[in-house]
């Protein structure tokens, strides 16, 4: 019954550690990871500008929501009892753009404002909630996959109608490229804005471990357990979408990530759902950091938007995960 | 020594009255089979038993206090549930399978209690999956994964054990098996109430056969008064020999009746 669990925690809190520091040292500036440090805590002129101003910004945020996606990705997974369980499947982080994108459309308020999370959160609390009401409680894997990506498809098509009928092709652009999803140029501020409802998810989901693991043996069994299921089922589905709302509100779309940190992180921390969520929220931040690293490493004219990064690799990651368990998948029931 | 009982019980499974007019007692120290046809309502009154569905009028009583005003810690310590057909959705190892029957108990499976972990190997043990605690559950034979479910419900240690067709998907071997395990918790005095289709295998081990058609509890008692020939072709629909051999009531089914002769 035990894992190497511990032990697992302690690397990805090192790598989280590690990718941090490059995190702060990789960019245009050439700032070595000493420099890096002190600019953190000292004047030291520009670099300080650079390292607190723009990297330790972007730094955080890929912690941050890198681990919200990584945990509220164990947790649907483990609600759903399906590996393919995320966010991004159920159509969430495109709904989340779709109510931040008529916010930012209409004007009413700027792109610092706390209504752009809110009505982020909002646009995905519906798009979770719908899908989970559409697919029902027993639905098999296509059904789901269906819905998302109906409620997906629907949100997107909002969010085009949006870029279409806008008058300000300035505006356009904004919307296009906040949408892919970057940590590029955010600040401090982009942080305070997104951590209070990332600290609220992730609450909302660790509270929920323990009706996790009696929900392996399915919801009957579950309930004869003593476990609310109303109430699971709540804090799993307001955790995701409040989670997936405030990042895509402070960092646009990037998927992937849920569905991808908890299978990286089960060979070493077993398969009970309550057991696969710090280490998957963990492995999530080290992804999102490695990701966000690699974007300013790869060579091109503009910096590539790292929810395009993730989307190049999460793809085939979860075709590879329906191509290995295909025949179970047929078969299972949510 | 906990007695179940149904008092006037109906259930409404949306507008179809899938229980009515229930009375039955469960009684600790003798095995309470349910039987009956496809749609009798055996599920939703086992459910209804357990606390999970609540009844339209009526009520369940454990020694007398009403399930449905038990708060689902408490019920869940008394009444530990098998539902039907039960699958486990991750290849959790047997043990940690097993271990999730302390959650009632505030146990999580990483962290058990001296009596949880005493109560998980018991279970295991009598089971006989002894030596198959590392294996992913998921991996195992239907029968191997059945036992260990059962033994998940064991592992609770709750006075009242509700197994909704525990033998359904087994080979005669391990029929014989689970049922030789759910025999002995009722001599240890738990109240158990099982629910099959096999009559003669029924009939070999109940103390007690409730027969429930159409909702209703449509006879009681013991296995050589309720499965008679008669009562067979009346509410199962078929024609049944039913003969008494060494202590053994068996019954033969051969043929389908018509509706008009069923009824």
């Amino acid at each position: 019954m035990r894992s190497p669990r511990p032990l697992l925690i302690s690397s990805l809190i090192l790598l989280i550690g590690a990718l941090s520091l490059a995190s702060l040292v990789v960019g245009p500036a050439p700032i070595g990871p000493w420099q890096a440090l002190t600019a953190l805590v000292s004047d030291q002129g520009s670099a300080t500008i650079v390292v607190r101003d723009i990297r330790l910004p972007r730094t955080l945020l890929a912690i941050l929501i890198g681990w919200i996606f990584g945990l509220t990705g164990a947790g649907l997974q483990g609600l759903l009892r399906n590996p393919l369980a995320d966010t991004a499947v159920f159509g969430a982080p495109q709904a989340a753009a779709f109510g931040a994108v008529i916010v930012l459309y209409s004007g009413l308020v700027g792109a610092l404002s706390w209504v752009l999370p809110v009505t982020a959160i909002l646009g995905a609390l519906i798009s979770v909630a719908l899908v989970v009401a559409v697919a029902g409680r027993r639905a098999t894997v296509v059904v789901l996959v269906l819905s998302g990506l109906a409620v997906g498809s629907l949100a997107g098509a909002g969010t085009s109608l949006a870029i279409s009928l806008s008058p300000n092709p300035f505006a356009v652009t904004e919307i296009v490229f906040w949408l892919l999803g970057s940590f590029e140029d955010r600040s401090i501020v982009h942080v305070g804005l997104a951590s209070p409802f990332i600290l609220l998810a992730s609450l909302l989901v660790l509270s929920a471990s323990t009706g996790l693991r009696a929900l392996a043996l399915g919801e009957e069994t579950a309930r004869s357990l003593g476990i609310n299921l109303m109430r699971l089922r709540f804090l799993l589905v307001a955790g995701a979408a409040i989670g997936t709302g405030a990042s895509v509100a402070v960092a646009g779309s990037i998927g992937f990530v849920g569905l991808v940190a908890p299978h990286l992180v089960r060979p070493f921390a077993g398969y009970d759902p309550a057991r696969t969520l710090v280490p998957s929220g963990l492995a999530g931040a080290a992804l999102l950091l490695a990701a966000d690293c690699a974007v300013r490493l790869i060579p091109s004219q503009t910096e590539i938007k790292v929810g395009v990064l993730t989307a190049i690799l999460g793809v085939p990651f979860f075709l590879w995960v329906i191509a290995r368990r295909k025949a179970e998948l047929a078969e299972m029931p949510v | 020594m906990s007695e179940l009982c149904a008092h006037d019980l109906a259930v409404d499974l949306g507008r179809r009255h899938a229980l009515s007019r229930v009375d039955l007692t469960i009684p600790s120290g003798r095995l309470t089979v349910i039987v009956g046809p496809n749609g009798a309502g055996k599920t939703t009154l086992m459910r209804s038993l357990a606390g999970l569905l609540p009844p339209t009028s009526g009520q369940v009583t454990l020694d007398g206090h009403p399930v449905a005003r038990m708060n689902a810690g408490d019920r869940a310590r008394a009444i530990a549930y098998l539902p039907q057909g039960g699958n486990v959705a991750w290849p959790l190892p047997v043990a940690q399978v097993v271990a999730l029957g302390r959650l009632p108990h505030g146990e999580k499976p990483d962290s058990l209690s001296q009596k949880g972990e005493e109560a998980v190997a018991e279970a295991i043990r009598a089971v006989g999956l002894k030596g198959f605690e590392a294996r992913p559950a998921t991996e195992l034979s239907g029968g191997e994964r059945a036992r260990v479910l059962l033994a998940r419900a064991l592992a609770t240690q709750a006075p009242v054990l509700l197994a909704d067709e525990p033998v359904a998907a087994l080979d005669p071997r391990h029929q014989l098996i689970v049922l030789d395990v759910l025999k002995d918790q009722v001599r240890s005095g738990r109240t158990v109430a099982v629910i099959m289709h096999d009559l003669t295998l029924a009939a070999r081990f109940a103390d007690e056969i409730i027969l429930l058609d159409k909702g209703v509890v449509a006879a009681s008692g013991t296995p050589a008064a309720v499965l008679t020939e008669k009562r067979i072709a009346a509410h199962f629909g078929i024609q049944a020999h039913v003969a008494h051999d060494g202590g053994y009531l068996i019954v033969v089914a051969d043929r389908p009746l018509l509706e008009e002769q069923g009824e």
